[in-house]
């Protein structure tokens, strides 16, 4: 699936948040959406890159696309559970 | 899944054992990140991490008998903020040194985008990490529990074993 084909039902957006607060706003977000559902999420942490993967791996959810927008790191999680 | 039942989550066992405000850093955040990925988490706090349970947490940081601390300035241009600057031992040891050290340190964390450590321990206990209290090193510094915040438990090492033989992931910090 491509970036433009993805519809978000929620983005969480943790620009100019360092290690761990992006996984932990993830780990918020993720709850506040139904399974199946897509959530889009925003970093600048360049830690980010690692560890947003490394979380779907632990949590079992499923990161759809990862991609670089400027400065951003933008990825899209599928919650699974 | 932890050792013994693979149906229950990941275990994380963490001994926070200083209570200076770099080392407070560690614990809390490896604490809260492993809770936001599912795991069962306790962090053990014992000597000097007992203070980390404090209320009103007073951790302070200093570069005395620390010499791989950076000394730099978290204000002014960007050239200027690299400059690693060379403080004489004696100067850190005067009156104030340590205020004005972690004054600059807590601005630096914050500017950088890091939650405070208030802040990270807040979100643990938000998180559910169980957060567990040294009864004997409470007992030698002459800590009761109404010191610390009210979500902690108390206990020994026996318990903490029991609840480190079943973790994936054990540390000491």
């Amino acid at each position: 699936m491509t970036p433009a084909t993805l519809q978000a039902e929620k983005i969480v957006d943790s620009s100019g948040d360092l290690c761990p607060t992006p996984i932990l706003k993830l780990s918020k977000g993720i709850k506040e959406i139904q399974i199946g559902q897509v959530l889009k999420m925003i970093a600048t942490d360049p830690g980010a890159e690692a560890d947003m993967p490394a979380w779907a791996r632990q949590t079992g959810n499923e990161l759809l696309d990862s991609h670089k927008d400027g400065e951003k790191l933008i990825f899209y999680f599928k919650r699974a559970k | 899944m932890s050792k013994s039942d693979p149906n229950a989550p990941k275990r994380l066992a963490i001994i926070a054992s200083k209570g200076t405000l770099d080392w407070a850093y560690p614990p809390l955040i490896l604490a809260s990140a492993g809770a936001a990925m599912g795991w069962d988490v306790s962090i053990f706090h014992t000597f000097y991490g007992l203070t980390l349970l404090l209320k009103d947490i007073k951790a302070e940081v200093t570069p005395l008998g620390n010499p791989a601390m950076p000394m730099t300035m978290p204000f002014g241009p960007e050239g200027f903020q690299k400059i690693d600057w060379p403080i004489p031992t004696a100067v850190m040891a005067t009156p104030g040194f340590n205020l004005m050290a972690t004054t600059m340190m807590k601005k630096l964390f914050h500017d950088k985008g890091v939650a405070s450590v208030p802040e990270m321990r807040a979100m643990c206990v938000e998180a559910g990490v169980n957060m567990i209290a040294c009864q004997m090193t409470m007992s030698v510094f002459g800590f009761n529990k109404e010191d610390f915040i009210p979500e902690c438990t108390v206990g020994g090492a026996g318990m903490f074993l029991d609840y480190a033989a079943d973790a994936e992931v054990q540390l000491f910090i």
